[in-house]
């Protein structure tokens, strides 16, 4: 089998401990969580850092999730599979279990992680069009403290990140508001298969009405993107048929799928839009 | 480096590079040639192992990220001469046929017995969804679980 | 109903398996499950060194230079070997298994991206693969061929300028059946249906890779190989021939073997490197192919793409067919198949049904892809064989506005016509088609699919049940017609009775996983009632086993599984001269009963096989002109093929939205002759299912215009996993071949043969609405929602 290129192996004790190491290596380095993004590319030759960081040490210390009244607050080291059995994560944001239900397969949820599908930024990759979606935001840290960026700003372009090399992801943050729920749909060619399209959605209905919604789709364009234009069209107005076929129809023309062996532009786009109208219908279903 | 881990509970220490991946420190290393790998890329599952008692990857763990954890392998589900339920439905309900995915189908198999004692057909085909078997077609190997669960050595004295 | 449990009650473990045939646990579990099988990865050696090869990265390209001088100064490295160096050796090319010639390292010109170009011999499998980064190759590249359709145009860049005079990419052209009285049907025909349909290039992909240790004692002269080899004979003949090692100092080894599927069936250049490393370092090498090197340059499959035409009466007689035939065989003709059909036995693809004309004509040509097309359980072709009629036939039904059963049975060759002739000349030796549909409806419960389609369909949803019936022509061959580069298709099989009366058989054929060593104590124990538990199974060592050609194209049970019945009754024919004596008593006195002989008239007095065999051991006299020992050896070569047959419902959904396809049931039948283990039958049908559906919904081996291949992961190239298949339902009949010793016909590839036509037949038919008679494989979602807008299909 393919093997990786000679590598100094470096394990973190503490998450101060990783940034001092990152700080002292530099963009030689790179950390390792999961390893189910990083040890692939490294055996295939694509990715070829001179150091690797372990940090599953940190678990303990990011491995939380925190469902509190106003806010979720997830430790970048939280596993696939801990989000997936989280019931107060999946009674306030639903939109969680469905992702990782199909996300990669069951083995590989049990060592990936938030942080590391997160910092891949594959534009394929289901948990950042769930953070997308929820309207997260990112906390990095940094040999300086700490600072706070929205999914769009995280996300600078396939593969690339907002955090820097003596940077890293530490946690997630998802404001809570009352009346909402969400919901995410994925089709793919295989279990554990990347997404042909996916999207999420979450909606948040005040007396009948959406008072707010957004989308978040997934491997139909150079990052998994929110569509505020789909929001717009949404808020204010009482669901229905007609409008999640809008909002789908905003989706689609939102979006830039290219034709890969997945499927082609044209039947990305029209998931866009299919997707779109389910994810809503369920999550209004599910307020 | 040196790594010292816990493998099917035997602390073992070996000199391995930094890169060595986990599945090649058990074979090459420690000659536990059960464990088999079929794929570069996480996709197979031949190579599933336990890591702190989870079926992980093994072509996907460096063998250094493993050090200071236990490690389990096909090679410790026989105990003092008593094969393993899940082994015994394996060859009951003819789970293999070239047997080289059954290892970590086997590891897979167990891990989900222990969590869920009485797993359904969709449970089961679920949690081997991450492991490819070019052999048997999946029914026998979700017979022989279903076999396993109902012979559970501790479970009511079924038999 | 999910299985065919024929265990008796109570039957719980392997102390009370039948003597001979039945239900039995497997002998080769107990290792297997203890995680104590012997795959070829698992042999070390003292002193093993590690072969890596390095390919092209491109699909066609004259090599300008090599420069080897970084990798050989890596401290870990051993040897680099180019393909100049090979020339000197004289082992810079190969012959392949058809005629044609294979580079092992490139010399002039790369032909497919994944060919070889170097190889690396160091310390450990990193440092192998950290020197091929050091090797430095300069390439020209050229234009490649890769779409098929333009391979043979004016112009095209002609890929085998190594042979001499070859100035286009012209393989060769085939032919079967009788062009003029095919047209002659043709033009007079009620109906006449044609559709263009193309089986994609699709591959094995076993779970083990390829790969082999090579230890080559250069005192001696001896080379021994442990090797993922289907055929270890026919592979230990070849590298005699290629390598110039004499025969007899050369021993194959197939250990366990993690599937092979076909794909382990030709020898490729890693083999032939890692021999060649052996012997230039004096150290075992080993050479294991990664995953990547498996799908791109391995053994791949299919890759036909067919014109098919059938003609017909308004009211559903099938009166011909023909069909026209572009091969893809890649950059070199690597097919492994019998010398005298290049196209296998795709001869076959007149189906199960009674033609008055048919007619073939195909022309295979080269490509900058790379080579093979005989493999992923084919049966020699027959699977695109099947798939053309059974497509095309469902095509007929579409247009006839008729029910595809229906028309399958009303054209259905007749019981009483066995053996019959087709009209491309194969001789059926035994069939009953209609019982085995019947029974296949019987299981799916087709009358009530049909009525829950219409009520489905009136709602708008998607249900679709498709069918097929399918012909198998396996166990290759009798020797007057089949040879593999001139070795003729028999078996051998020895016996060994032991004075305690336990015996060993030794095979010429080699188990993948279909469980030889379990079914093949079944068939003697049959024959002479010794215990299967008391007789060991030996197959898989050049230097314990008797010649023969190995296990695949569904051969073992109707060649080497014949063998063994023939070899048991050879003894057993002995065994009852020294019963006689024994007994006192005339040979035409003695009956046998499994595992005795008894006198006639007086049961009581008898005689075990155990006791004869003490007795042909022993001391005492045995009958005149009886030989002391009790064991007998033959070689096998059948009169003929055996001809397996089924049929298949498949029952799928579609989601309208998002045109994904679930396969919801699928009803197998499966008429195999004599069921020897009908648990190991039951499984190699549900691993026969699964191809079915990875290639009707998923696998594809694809290149894009430039020849890189797309498909070169199982990220990329995808194979069912336990949640895209159903929980198979099987049924049997049993019709046994006339000539084989116990009526056993082989099962190995029936349900890979015969699964894509119904998965693809359901598909279509759920499609109906949309007014669409055919759509190409893989069945994506994305391809069955081009299919439903009436989007072309894309050229594969």
């Amino acid at each position: 089998m393919q093997v990786p290129a000679p590598v100094e192996y470096e394990r973190a004790t503490s998450v101060e401990h990783a940034i001092g190491l990152l700080e002292r290596l530099g963009g030689s380095a790179r950390l390792v969580a999961g390893g189910h993004s990083l040890l692939p590319m490294m055996k295939l030759r694509l990715a070829g850092p001179e150091y690797l960081i372990d940090i599953n040490d940190l678990h303990g210390e990011l491995g939380y999730v925190d469902v509190g009244a106003a806010e979720v607050r997830i430790g970048a080291m939280a596993r696939h599979r801990e989000l997936l059995e989280s019931d107060p994560l999946a009674e306030v944001f639903p939109i969680f279990r469905d992702a990782e239900r199909v996300i990669a397969d069951p083995v590989v949820r049990n060592r990936g992680t938030l942080g590391g599908s997160l910092c891949q930024a594959d534009p394929s990759e289901d948990l950042s069009a769930v953070c997308t979606t929820l309207g997260a935001s990112c906390v990095i840290r940094g040999g300086a403290g700490e600072r706070v960026v929205t999914m769009e700003e995280f996300h600078r372009g396939p593969y690339e990140t907002a955090v820097g090399d003596a940077e890293m992801l530490v946690e997630i943050r998802i404001p809570v508001r009352p009346g909402g729920s969400s919901a995410y749909e994925k089709v793919e060619r295989r279990a554990g298969d990347w997404a042909i399209v996916s999207a999420g959605a979450a909606v948040w209905l005040d007396g009948g009405v959406i008072a707010d919604a957004r989308v978040g789709l997934a491997a139909v364009g150079p990052n998994t993107t929110g569509l505020p234009a789909v929001s717009a069209a949404l808020r204010g107005r009482e669901p229905s048929e007609e409008l999640y076929e809008r909002a789908g129809v905003l989706a689609a023309e939102s979006c830039s799928p290219v034709t890969d062996m997945r499927g082609s532009a044209d039947y990305k786009r029209h998931l866009a839009k299919e997707l779109t109208k389910r994810a809503l219908r369920r999550s209004v279903e599910r307020v | 480096m040196q790594v010292t881990m816990t493998v099917n509970g035997e602390e073992v220490t070996r000199e391995v590079e930094g890169r060595l991946l986990l599945v090649h420190f058990l074979r090459d290393h420690l000659g536990l040639t059960g464990t088999h790998w079929g794929c570069d890329t996480s996709n197979c599952g031949t190579c599933v192992v336990w890591l702190d008692g989870e079926p992980v990857k093994s072509c996907t763990v460096l063998a250094a990220m493993a050090g200071g954890h236990e490690v389990r392998t096909v090679e410790d589900l026989e105990r003092d001469g008593e094969l393993d339920p899940v082994q015994r439905g394996f060859m009951e309900c003819h789970g293999l046929q070239c047997g080289f995915c059954t290892p970590g189908m086997m590891m897979t198999a167990r891990a989900l017995l222990d969590r869920n004692p009485d797993p359904s057909e969709e449970e089961i085909r679920e949690a081997i969804s991450g492991q490819i078997c070019r052999c048997t077609g999946y029914a026998t190997i979700v017979r022989s679980v279903r076999w396993a669960a109902a012979h559970e050595a501790n479970a009511g004295g079924a038999a | 109903m999910t299985t065919v449990d024929e265990r008796p009650a109570g039957f719980e473990n392997n102390d009370h398996k039948p003597v001979g045939h039945g239900r039995m646990l497997r002998k080769e579990d107990p290792r297997f499950i203890r995680g104590k099988g012997r795959y070829v990865d698992d042999v070390q050696l003292p002193g093993m060194l590690h072969c890596a090869i390095l390919r092209s990265p491109v699909a066609h390209a004259r090599i300008v230079s090599i420069d080897t001088t970084a990798a050989e100064a890596h401290p870990k490295v051993k040897a680099v070997v180019t393909g100049a160096a090979l020339t000197e050796l004289g082992l810079a090319w190969m012959p392949t298994l058809s005629g044609d010639v294979q580079a092992v390292l490139a010399t002039d010109k790369v032909r497919f991206q994944g060919q070889e170009v170097a190889f690396v011999v160091a310390e450990d499998r990193y440092a192998a693969r950290d020197a091929l980064e050091l090797i430095d190759v300069e390439y020209d590249v050229l234009d490649p061929v890769i779409d098929v359709r333009r391979a043979l145009e004016p112009g095209a860049p002609v890929i085998r300028d190594d042979l001499d005079g070859k100035t286009d990419n012209h393989i060769f052209d085939w032919e079967t059946g009788d062009e003029a009285a095919t047209e002659a049907v043709f033009a007079s025909a009620d109906v006449v249906v044609s559709e263009d349909i193309v089986y994609p290039r699709v591959h094995p992909a076993p779970m083990e890779t390829c790969g082999c240790v090579a230890d080559y004692d250069r005192i001696d002269g001896r080379l021994t190989l442990w090797s993922t080899s289907q055929a270890p004979h026919a592979h230990r003949t070849l590298y005699a021939i290629v390598a110039g090692l004499p025969e007899h100092k050369i021993r194959v080894i197939s250990p366990d073997i993690g599937g092979g599927f076909g794909g382990k069936v030709p020898i490729y250049p890693g083999y032939v490197c890692a021999i060649v490393g052996s012997i230039v370092t004096g150290k075992p090498v080993k050479w294991m192919e990664d995953r990547s090197e498996n799908l791109t340059s391995t053994g791949f499959a299919r890759d036909y793409i067919m014109r098919g035409e059938i003609a017909a009466t308004r009211d559903g007689k099938i009166l011909a067919v023909r069909t026209n035939v572009l091969a893809d065989h890649g950059a070199f003709n690597g097919v492994a198949a019998p010398v005298k059909y290049p196209a296998g036995f795709f001869g076959v693809f007149t189906g199960s049904y009674d033609l008055q004309a048919a007619h073939c004509k195909m022309t295979a040509v080269y490509t900058n892809k790379a080579p093979g097309g005989v493999a992923y359980a084919c049966s020699f072709r027959i699977t695109e064989a099947v798939y053309l009629i059974e497509r095309i036939v469902d095509c007929l039904a579409y247009e006839l506005q008729m029910d595809p059963v229906e028309l399958r049975i009303k054209n259905f060759i007749q019981p009483d016509q066995f053996p019959y002739r087709t009209k491309t000349g194969w001789l059926y030796d035994s069939g009953d088609y209609e019982p085995t549909m019947r029974k296949a409806l019987e299981i799916a419960g087709y009358d009530e699919l049909r009525r829950e389609q219409a009520e489905r369909r009136a709602c708008g949803e998607l249900m679709g049940i498709g069918v097929s019936f399918f012909t198998e022509a396996v166990g290759a061959g009798p020797r007057k017609d089949m040879d593999i580069l001139g070795l003729g298709m028999a078996d051998g099989c020895e016996l060994r009775v032991h004075p305690t009366g336990k015996a060993v058989v030794r095979l010429s054929v080699q188990t993948q996983g279909q469980g030889h060593e379990t079914t093949f104590a079944q068939i003697v124990a049959e024959e002479i009632g010794i215990p299967p538990a008391d007789i060991d199974v030996v197959h898989g060592d050049t230097d314990q086993t008797p010649f023969g050609l190995g296990t695949y194209g569904s051969r073992s049970t109707p060649v080497s599984g014949a063998a063994a019945a023939l070899v048991a009754r050879k003894v057993r024919d002995k065994a009852r001269l020294i019963a006689s004596a024994m007994l006192e008593v005339s040979v035409a006195d003695l009956e046998w009963q499994k595992g005795a002989f008894h006198v006639k008239g007086d049961p009581a007095k008898s005689v075990t096989i155990q006791e004869i065999a003490m007795r042909a051991h022993g001391a005492g006299d045995l009958p005149e002109g009886v030989e002391g020992g009790l064991e007998a050896q033959i070689c096998y070569n059948p009169e003929n093929l055996t001809y397996p047959h089924g049929a298949y419902i498949c029952v799928v959904d579609i989601d309208p939205g998002t045109a994904q396809v679930k396969v919801r049931r699928f009803v197998a039948v499966d008429d195999c002759g004599t069921r020897i283990n009908p648990m190991i039958i039951e499984g190699q049908v549900h691993r026969g299912l699964t191809d079915g559906v990875g290639m009707a919904l998923m696998e594809m081996i694809a290149f894009d215009e430039d020849g890189n291949c797309l498909g070169g992961s199982l990220m990329d190239y995808l194979i069912p996993t336990a949640l895209e298949v159903p929980d198979w339902e099987t049924g049997f009949t049993v019709t046994p071949s006339p000539h084989h010793p116990i009526g056993a016909k082989g099962v190995g590839e029936s349900a890979t043969v015969g699964s894509p036509p119904a998965i693809v037949n359901a598909v279509v038919d759920a499609l109906k609405p949309f007014g669409i008679r055919h759509a190409d494989m893989p069945l994506t979602p994305s391809r069955v929602w081009d299919a439903m807008r009436g989007v072309p299909r894309p050229p594969v």
